[in-house]
C-alpha cells in the first residue's frame, strides 16, 4: 500500500475519477490472483444486493419487501410439502440451464432455449397424441418413447440457429430467439386445432401410461409419501449435470468446447473442427431443453396446453450464468430459484419474481467486476 | 378485399416502432457496444408511457418519461460493460430481464386503466380533401400522400426526420466520425484525444432513449393499451435484427422496419376476407391456420439474417469492428 502504488507511471492502474473531492479515493486495479473463496464470496453478495434493490423497488410498487421475502422463502422452503413443489419447479430448471451453460461454454448464445422447451413438450405429446404408440404401451417403452422425441425434437429447434452460425455466421442470438415465437405459435396451432380436447385450448389428459412416476404414487407403500408431486424428472436433471460436467470436465470434445469458447483462434489453429462442435453443441444443448419441456408435461401437466412455462427457457439463461457454467452449481441455483418461482404465484405484485430474476442476473454480472480488479478506498 | 393502401400506410405507422429502436440500436452499435435490452428498454418505455397518460398526464410527458425510463435503463449497461467490462450479451439480457420485470410489476393493474389521452393525429383525411382538394384527382401523389402523411401518429413524422438525420449525423459529421472511431478502433480514437469511455456511455444512453421512444409509440399511438409483456411481442428482438440486416445504415433501418410494419398489418388483413385473389380464403375457413401467419414476422427475420449474411459476405460489409469488446486503456489489441 506504499505511495507508489498509486503514481501515474504504472500504466495497467485505473483511477476512477472521483466525483466530488471526497477526503478518500477509489483505487481500482487487475488482480493478478483470485482467491477461492472470493467468487462464492461475491455471488453471494450480488443476490443479496439484488434482494435488497428488488425490496426498495417493492415498497415502491406498495408492497411490503420483508413481508414478500418472508413468504417467499416459507412458502418454498417451509416445509417437505412445499419443498417437493419446489424441487418440481427446479427440474424443468436443471435441464434448461444445463442446456445454456453447455451451450454458454462455447460462447455459443443459445436463448432458444424456452422455444425448445416446447417443441420437446410437443414432441413427447405427439407419441401420445398423433398417436405414435397405443395408449396401452407399457410405460416404461411409452415413457422412452416421449423422452427421445421430446429430446430430438428441441435438438432440432437448436439445430437451425447453430447451422445456422456455423455455415452462414448468422448470429445464433437473434435466430434462436425467433424461434421461440416459431415454437409457442406451433403449440397453439395443434392445441387449438387436431389435438384440442372438446374445444378447449388443451390436450386431452395423457394415458397414465403417459405419466412419469411421482412419490406420491408410492404412497400404498410408504403413507409419508402421499401428496408428494415430485416426479422422475429430477433425476432427469440430476443424470444430466453428471454427464454436461463430464463433457466439459473430463472429455475431449469438452476441452474443444471450452478452448473454442476462450480462444476461438486458438481453436482453429489447433484443428478444431469449430462449425460441426457448433451444430453439435446447440442440437445437444436443444435437446436438454426439449427433455425439460418432456419431463414438465409427462409429470406435471400431464396435457399439452399453451401455457405450460412460465419462463423455463429464460430462467435457464440466469441459472447458468449464476452458477458460473458449472454443472453441479445449476442444480443448486436451480433449486433455488424454482424456491422463487413456486412462491412467487402467490405475492402481489405478480411481477416480482421476473423482475427479481434480472435483478440477480445484473448484480452477478456486475459482480464480476471484483473478482477482476481489486478495488481499495485510499486516503488522500 | 385486401386494400394495399391502408396496409402500406398502417405499415408506416407501426413500422415507426421498430425504425425509433434499431436507429437507436445502430447509434449504439456504431460505438461499439450491443445492447440486446431493447425489448425490455421498449417494454418499459410503453408502460411508463402509458401508466404517464393513465394517471392524467399529458401524452407528450408520458412520451419524455418513457424515453427517461428507458435511458435509466440504458444506462446501467453502459456502467456494466464500458466501465466494468462485463460480456454485453449477458449484460444486454439483464437488461431485457430487468425491463421485463420491473415493467409488469409497476404496470400491475394498468390493463383496467380505461381510456386515456393518446398522441395525437395532425393531419386527417378530411382536411387534407378540403384544403387542398385536388391532391386526391393525381393518382400516384396522392396514394403516397395516403400512405405516408394521412392520418398518422404525430411520432411518424418525427420518424421522417429522424432518418436523414442519422444518417447525415454518422456519416457528415464530425461527432459521428468520432462516433464510428469509437467503434471500429477505439485505441486510435484515444490516442487523438476522443473519450471513448465517455461518447460509449453517450449513445448507449441515445439507444435507451430511442428505445423508450419506441415503448411510447406502441403504448400511445400504435396500439394503444397495456398487455404486459405482449404489449411489445418480441419487436425489440426484431429491431436487433434489423440493425444487422440495415448492415448499420439508417436508411436501410427504416425500410426494414416499414416493411415489418406493413406484414404485421397484412397478417391481420389476410384472416378477414372470406374470398382471397379469387380462391376461397385458407385462413378464413380454418382460423386456427393464423398461427402459422403469426410465426410469419419471426421466420422472415430468420430469413432475411441469412439473405443478409450472404450479402455481407459478398460485399466485405461488416459489423463495427470493435462491436462486442470493452476497450481497456493500455490493453493491447482494439
Amino acid at each position: 500500500m506504499s505511495a507508489s502504488t498509486t503514481t501515474p507511471s504504472q500504466p495497467e492502474q485505473r483511477h476512477l475519477r472521483d466525483l466530488l473531492r471526497l477526503p478518500f479515493r477509489i483505487v481500482v486495479e487487475p488482480r493478478m490472483n483470485v482467491p477461492r473463496w472470493l467468487a462464492p464470496a461475491t455471488s453471494i453478495g450480488a443476490v443479496i444486493l439484488a434482494l435488497v434493490i428488488g425490496g426498495v423497488v417493492i415498497q415502491f410498487a406498495g408492497g411490503d419487501p420483508l413481508e414478500s421475502y418472508a413468504h417467499i422463502f416459507n412458502a418454498a422452503f417451509g416445509s417437505v410439502g412445499v419443498f417437493s413443489d419446489t424441487l418440481v419447479k427446479a427440474t424443468p430448471l436443471i435441464l434448461t440451464g444445463l442446456a445454456c451453460t453447455l451451450a454458454f461454454r462455447m460462447r455459443l448464445w443459445n436463448i432458444g432455449a424456452e422455444g425448445q422447451f416446447f417443441m420437446g413438450a410437443w414432441g413427447a405429446s405427439a407419441v401420445v397424441l398423433a398417436p405414435l404408440l397405443p395408449a396401452t404401451t407399457p410405460r416404461s417403452i411409452m415413457l422412452s418413447a416421449m423422452m427421445l422425441a421430446g429430446f430430438a425434437c428441441g435438438a432440432l429447434w437448436g439445430l437451425v440457429p447453430g447451422f445456422l452460425k456455423a455455415r452462414l455466421n448468422v448470429s445464433e442470438i437473434i435466430t434462436s430467439l425467433m424461434m421461440n415465437y416459431i415454437a409457442t405459435s406451433w403449440v397453439l396451432f395443434w392445441v387449438f386445432g387436431a389435438w384440442s380436447d372438446a374445444g378447449f385450448q388443451m390436450s386431452p389428459v395423457f394415458p397414465e401410461t403417459a405419466w412419469l412416476p411421482r412419490l406420491t404414487d408410492y404412497a400404498n407403500q410408504v403413507s409419508d409419501l402421499a401428496g408428494l408431486t415430485l416426479h422422475l424428472g429430477l433425476v432427469f436433471g440430476i443424470v444430466a449435470a453428471v454427464l454436461v460436467w463430464f463433457i466439459l470436465n473430463r472429455s475431449r470434445w469438452g476441452y474443444e468446447i471450452r478452448l473454442t469458447g476462450d480462444n476461438p483462434q486458438a481453436a482453429r489453429y489447433a484443428g478444431i473442427n469449430i462449425v460441426r462442435n457448433t451444430v453439435l453443441v446447440m442440437m445437444l444443448s436443444g435437446g436438454l431443453a426439449g427433455l425439460a419441456g418432456m419431463s414438465e408435461i409427462a409429470g406435471v401437466v400431464h396435457r399439452l396446453q399453451g401455457s405450460i412455462s412460465p419462463g423455463y427457457g429464460f430462467t435457464g439463461i440466469i441459472i447458468a450464468w449464476l452458477a458460473k457454467l458449472n454443472a453441479f452449481g445449476v442444480i443448486l441455483v436451480a433449486i433455488l430459484f424454482g424456491g422463487l418461482l413456486l412462491a412467487g404465484r402467490e405475492i402481489q405484485p405478480s411481477g416480482v419474481p421476473r423482475m427479481l430474476q434480472g435483478i440477480i442476473l445484473f448484480t452477478v454480472i456486475a459482480s464480476d467486476v471484483v473478482l477482476r480488479y481489486h478495488i481499495r478506498i485510499v486516503r488522500r | 378485399m385486401i386494400d394495399w393502401i391502408i396496409i402500406l400506410q398502417a405499415g408506416v405507422g407501426s413500422g415507426t416502432v421498430l425504425l425509433f429502436a434499431a436507429i437507436g440500436e445502430v447509434l449504439a452499435e456504431r460505438s461499439g457496444v450491443m445492447n440486446l435490452g431493447v425489448e425490455g428498454m421498449m417494454l418499459l418505455g410503453a408502460m411508463t408511457a402509458y401508466k404517464t397518460v393513465a394517471q392524467g398526464g399529458d401524452p407528450w410527458a408520458g412520451v419524455v418519461y418513457a424515453m427517461l425510463a428507458a435511458g435509466a435503463l440504458s444506462l446501467l449497461h453502459a456502467l456494466v460493460t464500458v466501465n466494468f467490462q462485463a460480456d454485453q450479451v449477458v449484460s444486454g439480457l439483464a437488461i431485457n430481464f430487468v425491463g421485463v420485470g420491473l415493467s409488469t410489476v409497476l404496470g400491475e393493474g394498468l390493463s383496467k386503466a380505461g381510456t386515456v389521452a393518446l398522441l395525437p393525429v395532425p393531419i386527417t383525411q378530411a382536411m387534407v380533401m378540403d384544403n387542398i382538394p385536388w391532391l386526391a384527382q393525381v393518382p400516384i401523389l396522392w396514394q403516397l400522400v395516403q400512405i405516408l402523411v394521412i392520418d398518422q401518429h404525430v411520432l411518424v413524422y418525427v420518424g421522417y426526420l429522424l432518418v436523414p438525420a442519422a444518417w447525415f449525423f454518422i456519416n457528415r459529421t464530425r461527432p459521428g466520425l468520432h462516433l464510428r472511431s469509437v467503434g471500429e478502433y477505439p485505441a486510435a480514437a484515444d490516442a487523438l484525444g476522443i473519450s471513448v469511455y465517455g461518447l460509449r456511455y453517450l449513445y448507449v444512453l441515445i439507444g435507451g432513449l430511442l428505445a423508450g421512444l419506441a415503448g411510447a409509440t406502441i403504448s400511445l399511438a400504435v396500439s394503444p393499451g397495456w398487455f404486459s409483456e405482449l404489449t411489445t411481442g418480441g419487436q425489440g428482438w426484431i429491431a436487433i435484427g434489423l440493425v444487422i440486416f440495415a448492415q448499420w445504415d439508417p436508411w436501410r433501418a427504416a425500410a426494414g422496419g416499414y416493411m415489418f410494419g406493413a406484414i404485421r398489418r397484412l397478417i391481420l388483413d389476410l384472416q378477414g376476407p372470406e374470398m382471397l385473389l379469387g380462391f376461397r380464403n385458407p385462413f378464413f375457413y380454418t382460423p386456427k391456420l393464423g398461427f402459422f401467419l403469426q410465426m410469419l414476422p419471426y421466420a422472415l427475420t430468420i430469413i432475411v439474417l441469412v439473405a443478409v449474411s450472404r450479402e455481407a459476405l459478398r460485399k466485405r460489409l461488416g459489423a463495427p469492428a470493435a462491436l462486442g469488446t470493452p476497450y481497456i486503456r493500455g490493453e493491447r489489441g482494439i
